[in-house]
């Protein structure tokens, strides 16, 4: 390919300054590999190996709008001392001997004053230390090779060596090296000012400086390194290991500094809680003292980069730190990244001692992480506790060790291989080139729980507040100081019987539907909290979410308090800490810990009130004060401070909690003493969720809501017969477990396990406050609008308190505000959807009144003072117009309109049905939702409508998605979050799951479906561009689609979705509809649909790749200005899903998860369904007024076609006549913000992208097959296979769905062998009437979504392996499968089956999670199982041989039994059956033992029965239903 | 919220009448009293919608999905302290409401209402019952005065208001009795009249000062009033019926409605008339003008006198028996209904237009000339007109009409021209957005302010204009809004 020489640097220091990107929030992901020769024999092949592996791995990476410049590729290696040697020679300067220098591998400015100055700054570093430089070399580069963005922004690269004293050597010289960079690092730092910024920041950066090993990187592609870097390619140039790493960035904006590998790891996968990990860093920094470093301590401070944004980067930083101060590398990465200890009893005692003790001194470092890390002399690798990210590793019979994110990187003989294996979740793998092998987990944690008696020291220092704590005892309830203080708080009715009461008598937090349409805090007229402000931030692509619920063995809910030691030492000291296993405290657990006496912890009571009377500047005096009391406090040694705001009276009102704790926290992280005690927080303020999320987030360690127990108690008191509330003690115990289990998941939903590290995390992105009160008492947290300040904060406050204490106590009068939040009420919270809108939209709708529909758009719009959402507060800018009959027309317009996601089962089979006829008439598109699809409903109707879907959704739930789904689809929309609950699965109670829907779905009728929270086969990017590629193969004529729901940096992640060649990209609002969602997902997770177009279109457009993908943005549009404003901030499709419900009769009972809806919309009891009066008519309409009065608005603007209105934000502007007093100090500029297109490019997709199907194996495939496809003949064929062949099958199956439909081919028509090791996705969605057996491995993904197809998978002929002991495919095989088989000799992954609805498997082991979600299909696991086995699984059998009788203990019986069987059991039959075909296809020795013994060997069997299922398979008549009444 | 399958699992119920054959024999009450487990299944029928159209629809705004859920849960206490948030008189809406929020209630889009009315009445007897109902005067006097003009539904919310706001209030009352059209007007069989006095009884024990057969503008001169008092409070209903100026209609035996129906309430009270005065319908032929609900409070009256025929005619054509598609939910539905006092006996005949009154030598009234109309609908102008059918001229025998066509506005001479008082165009007080007239300090609520309307608009109405007052006394108010959410202290 010509290079093209006019393509543009990505710009984003317009949308930087004046926009919404936020640099912070970029994402990475990527693959790793690693060569090694366990014996230590250290040779060049290892680099070339290294190289392979690396190119092999390039489908993980990405590249930009520029196809030549890579995303990041690097490698680490030990130092070349021979090649290096030979090349300082060349220069005239002899090495020292070998380790007897170190090397430095430098990014330097181009800029030669820049260049001069951080020279300099290393040299003169290097001189302080007692070192010489003995040269500089400059590492020839071959520039040639790389793309132009990489070019234009490449610094010098050259190397510096230096030497020490003679007698520092080993780890010694190391420290020296350490201490020489970071001084460095520090004196260039020092040095930036505004004119040198931008360049020192991209271009000054130390890759390494180690005389054990050394780093070659870059904004590369993989395959460019070798011939970049003409060093790796010389024979000298040897090592005994290479670490490679390919990156995948969400964007463009590169920078040769992000590469990876970093000086101690590389990093696959994302650290969710960096934020609240660098700000305990920072906060201990005072503490830190280690005889390594004595005085020098201070100059490797900060500890982590501060201008680097990359979690990856404050992770090897801290890493090298601990490294440095005396731990191995193994202890490091057991203590940053923990396995789930907490609770697993098959872990010796002293191992989880070992991991307790460490978490006194450090709280994990969580989120999805595979980290392979190395000092040179040992390499490791580590796998989170969630097990997330693949790894998988052979060796070889001459000692080679290849691992690497996927197998089958490096070609190997099979005869070579000795070992076929890979890291499970939590666990660890060590290799000792001094010892020359492998040292596995058990080893590896039983050596570092030895080094020290930690079980010991934590007997006899480490408290637990549950054993400590006295029982109950209640003081009688004070009725009226009881309302006095719910009033000063800000309680409204809503609070007490939505939240308060459902939770102590269920102990779940409540449920709601449909979406959010209330104002934003900001906006509202009632007084807020200052939780209200705060938007939970979730996982979307870059990391996934994680599943509370079904994998909860890995969360951990107790939290250490206390003090900090020096975290270089490990003494008794450092655990003399009180274990709280419940941040949620009751009253008495408070009072222990006051009243403590128990050496090493003491508590202080700060009293968080201010004088109301002296208003805002009350309110300031007495943050000072209580950030003067928490230093004092500490200085006088206590370790617990205790801010409590029970002091509230007549005279004093409460700081809010959110503001005094994250006052404290900040303050003494700016002090560097937070980590010399914990919060823990008194306060009657909070009450639901969201609140005690917050408060955890900005550095509670535990909550006591003493205000939210005596409303319980109140409310007790006064409740009727039905509904009762228990006894306090279990009210109360109710009402925590809700809370806990809502903040579980709210960590969840950002991919947080333990509580301990989501506090002060800070995963919240403020919306409505300013950023000076953010900057302070918030600091890091993101902003991006501005909003009010403490003034308006304490008018709030003073509203409540002066309600609360004053004199006119009128009689009859409702105490508390009714709230109206939840529910509307004429004196309650605005809402969007109110009686007066809801009635002009269905009769302007159902009567095609245009007149009414403008009353109802004149409603809608609300203006002046009453302001909703941020669009309210807009207007268009008319000028220029044009002729309204030279714009294009209705008919045109109205296909850009989409309706939402609702799922057949969500909503009724008429609703959902009326929903597609009304878009397909008009060429619009509805959705599936993720319920599946009846294929009844692909063929046209007779009077020529058509009730087929335009999009189907493909969601984590997997429902119905078979590749005749698939096939018929116009666009298939990957579900990543929904506005309404980001972060979390769907949901649909059982008793919305009636015969028929149970049948569409592939599940069991009356029980509730939850849908895993992340997509099993998208846990970063690289997955999200693998999935794409798969469905794209399926279907290649329909546009990808991926959903996205608004928070700071969807843009970013927009970006990576054009990266991973998404069509379609979706920015859903945070206000969208739901079916069921918890109340406090539905309030507050994510943010409007105005901030993430906006920013999208931003970033997109900076990044050049505008033009590829389309925009469709929803949530809660429902007018012709709402679909203008969309436009003009960038989206040229938009969606509009409440406000078609309401045109088919929809009332907002907001019962959609109850399945009580009486318009027989959201319900599926036929009764209530038969009351379904809407009409595609009523839909038809609604859309034509929209696009109707969307040509008049671009003919006033001057806009003849939609397009060019996309992104024209200056047509745009804030209303002039502003006046609430909240609403005024927003500032909208920076949505308002252009970024500059470029000169080639369109602000709207104008450009195909190019998913490279032509270089898919299925060309070949549906060559060989064309005549069993057309001519109904049988074929066979063997090819060959490797990694990079992915989604193998999937196009075939696509074209044999589109031939055959759901029937597909005859049993045996196509047979095909592949050898080598099958890339991701192997014979996904095959159809029936195909077999694909693969001789070798697979990877990921085997056999996801198999819709009837079978697959084998088995050794090589030639391979010597035990194949029931090694690994033979990946994680998350059979995913989604809705029919088929599938005959694996041999180990699988973790989440083998997850979601399968009907297939048969048999495989001869997995890991953890297995069978989970399973709702149908037969799986037979003929060897051992990982933890968790059948979690949430609702259908289907498994049949699990457990000779040994270590079943039980990985089995997870929430819904499933555990039962026996013998040869007279109903299933025997059929099992030996299945076990028999095992052999057929497979060979395998251990069907064939089976198979000899039966009579004995079935008994050794365990059947996974669950109950549910077994009642229906009870209940269940011959032949099957026939659905076409119901 | 309670039961969310109450609608699928109970049918809309309303208690037991009493044989229409019995209670024509007596003044009584008609409805008899719930069972508990009754009105609790009943009440577990509200939906607790997302947007509850019954709290728009009644025009207090009163927290229905609120208080049917504490029915349901058996919390009676709870449920009359959240009715009494909105509303100072439930046992007056809970009997003789037309009940909007029922119309507007959501299951009554393809099912039955929530008897929401009747389920107030429930509560609020149950409270009365259990003596939870007390006087609960203000904890504080402000020092200011407020004078109410009419003691009907208005001004005693009003009055009751400002009351608890801690004005010292009085109320002038020119009849006899207090409680206007509540205890004058309204049949005792609708709204047997302890229940208003009952209330009264509370209000005044609360502080409130009642002054009757003291008619303002003649017993007191406005001059003195706006002297005495630091507001005024105008709820002197709307009184100036309107008249059906046809040939005869100054035949004897013509009356309108309010006179027959209020002489009636004064007999009960004890009152007599001479016979020239007394409108009696015992044994004669009564024809009623009007097919409103004073129309049918006069049909249920003349039963009850022993009338031998009543027929009640209506201009309007007969409503149809289900909604049309032009008047879908939620606009009110135009749809015939029945009263009580329809079930006990009388004719109802529609689309008729009284042409003249012919009376005998006597000068009394012995039948009517009408003829039937037409109503039809011309799309040019989009305005319905009427047109007589020719040939269909009927004589209907009547020895007593009684008009029952509504009232105009309210009595301008006296008080209101005295005081220079501004009308709007229909001859209402004119007032500002925040209900005060013209004049500095003087207020106005229920019909004089808005035309003859509902009880309960009138109540809102009082407790709209006893906030405003508040306002206009002290700066600020802690008195509710009404439909709507004001920020109290609003000082930014």
């Amino acid at each position: 390919m010509p290079l093209n020489e006019d393509v543009h640097l990505p710009d984003f220091s317009g949308v930087e300054k004046h926009g919404l990107y936020i640099p912070d929030l970029e994402h990475d992901s990527c693959g790793v590999g690693v060569v090694a020769n366990i014996k230590g024999k250290p040779s060049h092949t290892i680099i070339e190996q290294g190289l392979t592996v690396l190119s092999n791995l390039s489908h993980r990476g990405a590249t930009g709008s520029d196809q030549k410049t890579g995303d990041g590729a690097g490698i680490l290696v030990q130092t070349p001392h021979k090649f290096f040697k030979k090349s300082m020679k060349h220069l005239g300067i002899t090495l020292p001997n070998q380790n007897q220098y170190g090397v430095g591998m430098c990014f330097l400015p181009q800029r030669k004053d820049l260049y001069d100055l951080t020279i300099n700054a290393i040299e003169s570093s290097a001189n302080k230390n007692d070192f010489q430089i003995i040269g500089w070399r400059k590492v020839p580069l071959n520039k040639e090779v790389i793309g132009v963005s990489a070019r234009a922004i490449m610094p010098k690269i050259q190397q510096v060596f230096l030497s020490g004293p003679p007698n520092v050597t080993g780890d010694d010289l190391e420290r020296k090296l350490y201490l020489i960079r970071k001084m460095a690092e520090r004196e260039v730092s020092d040095k930036i000012t505004d004119a040198n910024k931008k360049e020192l920041l991209r271009e000054f950066y130390i890759c390494s400086m180690s005389s054990r090993t050394v780093v070659y990187k870059g904004m590369l592609m993989p395959d460019q390194l070798g011939s970049f870097f003409h060093d790796l390619n010389d024979g000298d140039f040897v090592s005994v290991f290479s670490l490679v790493h390919s990156r995948f960035s969400t964007n463009t904006l590169g920078s040769w500094k992000l590469a990876h590998p970093y000086r101690f790891l590389a990093h696959n996968g994302e650290i969710n809680t960096v934020r609240g990990n660098r700000n305990w860093m920072q906060s201990r920094e005072k503490s830190l003292s280690s005889k390594y470093f004595g005085n020098d301590i201070e100059n490797i401070k900060p500890i982590c980069e501060s201008d680097d944004p990359s979690d990856t980067a404050s992770l090897d930083n801290v890493f090298e730190l601990l490294r440095m101060t005396g731990r191995s590398v193994d202890h490091v990465a057991a203590m940053m990244m923990p396995a789930a200890w907490h609770g697993n009893k098959s872990m010796p005692k002293e191992v989880r001692d070992f991991y307790e003790y460490h978490g006194n001194i450090m709280e994990p470092w969580d989120g999805p992480a595979m980290v392979v890390f190395t000092d040179g002399n040992h390499l490791g690798a580590v796998l989170d506790r969630n097990g997330l990210r693949p790894f998988r590793y052979l060796v070889t019979k001459d000692d080679l060790l290849i691992m690497a994110s996927e197998t089958g990187v490096l070609p190997i003989e099979p005869s070579k291989v000795k070992i076929r294996s890979r890291l499970s979740p939590g666990k660890m793998f060590l290799v000792d080139f001094k010892e020359k092998r492998i040292v596995g987990t058990e080893e590896v944690l039983k050596r570092l729980a030895s080094k020290k008696p930690y079980s010991n020291w934590l007997n006899k220092n480490r408290s637990i507040l549950s054993k400590i704590t006295t029982p109950n005892i209640y003081s009688d309830l004070d009725r009226e100081t009881l309302l006095t203080k719910q009033i000063t708080f800000g309680y409204t009715q809503e609070d007490l019987q939505v939240l308060i009461k459902p939770m102590s008598i269920t102990g779940h937090q409540p449920q709601g539907s449909m979406g959010n349409d209330a104002p934003l805090a900001v906006l509202s007229d009632k007084p807020q909290n200052l939780f209200a402000y705060f938007k939970q931030s979730f996982a979307q692509v870059s990391n996934p979410p994680l599943d509370a619920i079904r994998e909860e063995l890995v969360t951990q809910r107790a939290v250490p308090v206390g003090r900090r030691p020096n975290i270089f030492e490990e003494t008794p000291r450092h655990c003399r800490t009180l274990r709280i296993d419940h941040p949620i405290m009751t009253d008495n657990e408070l009072a222990t810990v006051k009243s403590i006496k128990i050496k090493g912890i003491k508590t202080a009571l700060i009293s968080t009130t201010f004088e109301v009377s002296k208003g805002v500047n009350g309110l300031e005096a007495s943050i000072k004060r209580i950030q003067k009391e928490a230093v004092a406090a500490i200085e006088d040694g206590c370790t617990i401070l205790i801010l409590s705001d029970r002091e509230v009276n007549k005279r004093n009102s409460f700081i809010p909690s959110l503001l005094s704790t994250g006052a404290v926290h900040h303050h003494l992280i700016k002090q560097k003493i937070r980590a010399q005690a914990d919060l823990i927080v008194e306060s009657g303020e909070p009450r639901e969720v969201h609140h005690f999320a917050t408060l955890l987030g900005y550095g509670a360690s535990a909550i006591n809501p003493y205000l939210a127990f005596e409303t319980i108690e109140g409310l007790r008191e006064i409740s009727g017969v039905e509904n009762e509330i228990p006894n306090r003690a279990q009210a109360e115990e109710n009402y925590r477990e809700a809370i806990e289990e809502g903040i579980v998941k709210t960590m969840a939903k950002m991919g947080i396990s333990t509580i301990q590290s989501y506090t002060g995390a800070q995963i919240f992105e403020a919306l409505g406050l300013s950023k000076k009160l953010v900057d302070e008492y918030f600091t890091w947290t993101i902003s991006r609008i501005d909003g009010i300040g403490l003034e308006e904060i304490v008018q709030d406050n003073i509203l409540w308190h002066s309600t609360a204490y004053s004199k006119d106590n009128i009689p009859s009068n409702l105490k508390l505000d009714i709230g109206g939040l939840y529910f509307w009420r004429s004196t309650g919270e605005r809402h969007m959807w109110e009686p007066e809108t809801l009635s002009l939209l269905q009769n302007a709708t159902k009567r095609n009144d245009r007149l009414m529909f403008e009353k109802f758009e004149h409603a809608s719009n609300i203006e002046q003072e009453k302001h909703l959402t941020i669009r309210n507060m807009l207007e268009l800018a008319y000028s220029e117009p044009v002729p309204i009959d030279e714009v294009e027309p209705v008919i045109d317009i109205v296909k850009r309109f989409a309706t939402g996601a609702i799922s057949l089962g969500s909503i009724s089979r008429e609703a959902h049905e009326t929903l597609a006829i009304a878009t397909n008439r008009i060429n619009a598109r509805s959705n599936t939702g993720e319920g599946g699809e009846d294929p009844e409903r692909f063929f046209h109707d007779p009077n020529g409508d058509s009730r087929s879907s335009a999009v189907k959704q493909i969601a984590s739930g997997r429902f119905g998605v078979t590749t005749n789904y698939l096939i018929n689809a116009k666009d298939i929309q990957i579900k990543m979050a929904q506005g309404a609950k980001p972060g979390e699965g769907g949901e649909i109670p059982g008793r919305k799951i009636s015969e028929y829907i149970a049948y569409i779905r592939k599940t069991t009728p009356g029980i509730e479906l939850i849908s895993p929270p992340p997509h099993h086969d998208i846990y970063s990017i690289e997955d999200l561009a693998q999935l794409i590629y798969d469905l794209k193969n399926v279907n290649p004529s329909a546009r990808i689609h991926v959903k996205l729901v608004s928070v700071a940096g969807v843009g970013i992640i927009a970006a990576g979705v054009a990266k991973g060649k998404g069509d379609v990209v979706l920015i859903s609002g945070d206000s969208g509809g739901t079916g069921a969602s918890p109340l406090s997902s539905i309030r507050h997770a994510g943010l409007p649909w105005e901030l993430g177009l906006s920013e999208t279109q931003q970033v997109l457009v900076a990044n050049g790749l505008r033009n590829r993908i389309t925009i469709q943005t929803d949530g809660q549009i429902k007018t012709s200005k709402d679909v203008a404003i969309a436009a003009l901030m960038g989206a040229e499709e938009w969606g509009v899903a409440t406000g078609a419900l309401v045109a088919m009769g929809c009332i907002m009972l907001r019962k959609c998860h109850l399945n009580t809806c009486s318009v027989g919309i959201a319900t599926q009891n036929p009764e209530l369904r038969n009351l379904f009066k809407g009409t595609p008519e009523s839909v038809i309409n609604y859309f034509i007024f929209l696009a109707e009065g969307l040509r008049e608005h671009m003919a006033r603007l001057g806009f003849r076609k939609v397009n060019d209105m996309v992104g024209r934000v200056d047509k745009l502007r804030v209303r002039d006549n502003i006046t609430h007093w909240k609403a005024k100090t927003l500032n909208l500029s920076p949505i308002l913000h252009k970024a500059k297109v470029l000169d080639t490019d369109h602000a709207f997709c104008c450009v195909p992208q190019d998913h490279k199907l032509s270089e898919s194996i299925d060309n070949k495939l549906i060559a060989i097959c064309e005549t069993a496809i057309n001519e109904n003949e049988t074929v066979s064929s063997t090819l060959e296979i490797n990694n990079t062949n992915r989604a193998v099958g999937a196009n075939l199956s696509g074209l044999v769905a589109k031939k055959t439909g759901e029937t597909g081919l005859p049993n045996g028509s196509i047979n095909i062998t592949f050898r080598g090791s099958a890339g991701n996705s192997f014979g996904a969605w095959l159809a029936r009437g195909i077999t694909f057996t693969v001789e070798g491995d697979a990877n990921d993904y085997f056999g996801k979504g198999l819709s009837g197809g079978r697959l084998i998978s088995k050794p090589d002929r030639d391979s010597i392996l035990v194949a029931e002991q090694n690994i033979i495919i990946g994680n998350v095989a059979l995913y989604g499968a809705t029919g088929g088989e599938a005959y694996i000799r041999g180990i699988g992954g973790e989440r083998f089956c997850v979601r399968n609805s009907a297939a048969t498997a048999v495989v001869e082991g997995i890991g953890d999670h297995g069978c989970e979600y399973m709702t149908g299909g037969r799986v037979v696991i003929l060897g051992e199982t990982g933890r968790n086995f059948g979690a949430g699984m609702s259908g289907g059998i498994a049949y699990v041989w457990d000779p040994n009788l270590s079943f039980s203990k990985n089995f997870n019986g929430e819904l499933s039994d555990l039962l026996d069987l013998d040869e007279n059991s109903n299933d025997s039959d059929d099992l030996r059956e299945i076990i028999r075909n095992h052999y057929i296809y497979t060979n395998s020795t251990v069907a064939d033992n089976l198979l000899t013994n039966w009579k004995s060997r079935i008994k050794e069997f365990k059947k996974v029965l669950p109950r549910e299922y077994a009642n229906i398979l009870q209940k269940k008549v011959q032949g099957s239903p026939d659905y076409a009444n119901t | 919220m309670g039961n969310p399958f109450g609608f699928t699992e109970f049918h809309r119920k309303m208690p037991a009448k009493r044989s229409s054959g019995t209670r024509v024999g007596d003044w009584r009450e008609i409805y008899l009293n719930w069972d508990e487990k009754e009105s609790r299944s009943q009440a577990s029928r509200c939906m607790d919608c997302g947007v509850p159209f019954c709290n728009k629809g009644c025009p207090l705004g009163n927290l229905i999905p609120e208080f049917n859920d504490l029915v349901y849960e058996g919390n009676w206490e709870e449920a009359i302290n959240r009715l009494h948030a909105t509303n100072n008189f439930p046992e007056f809406t809970g009997r003789i409401c037309p009940a909007p929020c029922e119309e507007s209630c959501i299951l009554s889009i393809n099912n039955d209402p929530v008897t929401i009315e009747m389920i107030e009445k429930t509560i609020s007897e149950t409270a009365w019952n259990n003596n939870w109902i007390k006087p609960e005067p203000p904890t504080a006097r402000t020092g200011k005065k407020v004078a109410v003009v009419g003691s009907g539904p208005a001004g005693l919310a009003a009055a009751q208001q400002l009351n608890r706001a801690g004005h010292s209030v009085s109320v002038f009352e020119r009849s006899e009795v207090l409680g206007g059209l509540l205890t004058i007007g309204i049949p005792e069989f609708k709204l047997e009249k302890s229940v208003v006095y009952r209330r009264i009884e509370q209000i005044r024990k609360e502080g409130v000062k009642f002054y009757t057969k003291t008619n303002v503008g003649i017993d007191i001169s406005h001059a003195d009033l706006q002297k005495k008092f630091d507001a005024i409070c105008l709820a002197g209903g709307s009184t100036v019926p309107r008249d059906l100026s046809i040939e005869g209609r100054n035949l004897s035996g013509i009356h309108f409605a309010m006179d027959y129906l209020s002489q009636q309430n004064a007999k009960l009270r004890g009152q007599t008339f001479l016979k020239k005065e007394e409108i009696s319908a015992i044994n004669k032929n009564v024809v009623i003008i009007g097919g409103g609900d004073t129309g049918a409070d006069c049909l249920g009256t003349a039963h009850r006198q022993k009338a031998s025929n009543v027929v009640q005619i209506e201009i309007l054509p007969r409503p149809p028996k289900l909604r049309l598609p032009d008047n879908p939910w939620p606009e009110r539905p135009f749809v015939f209904k029945s009263s009580s006092a329809h079930e006990e006996g009388g004719e109802r005949d529609f689309s008729i237009l009284t042409k003249k009154f012919i009376g005998d030598k006597q000068g009394r009234v012995t039948e009517l000339q009408c003829v039937r109309v037409e109503w039809k609908h011309s799309i040019e102008n989009n305005q319905t007109v009427m047109e007589e059918i020719t040939g269909s001229d009927f004589i209907v025998k009547a020895d007593l009409v009684l008009i029952a066509m509504g009232f105009i506005h309210p009595q301008h001479e006296g008080l209101l021209d005295n005081m220079q008082i501004n009308y709007d165009i229909r001859g209402n007080v004119e007032s500002d957005a925040r209900m005060k007239s013209n004049i500095d300090g003087v207020f106005a609520c229920g019909d004089m302010e808005n035309g003859q309307s509902l009880v309960v608009q009138a109540i809102a109405s009082g407790r709209r204009c006893a906030r405003n007052i508040d306002v206009f006394l002290v700066g600020n108010s802690s008195l509710p809004s009404v439909q709507e959410y004001v920020r109290p202290f609003h000082n930014i």
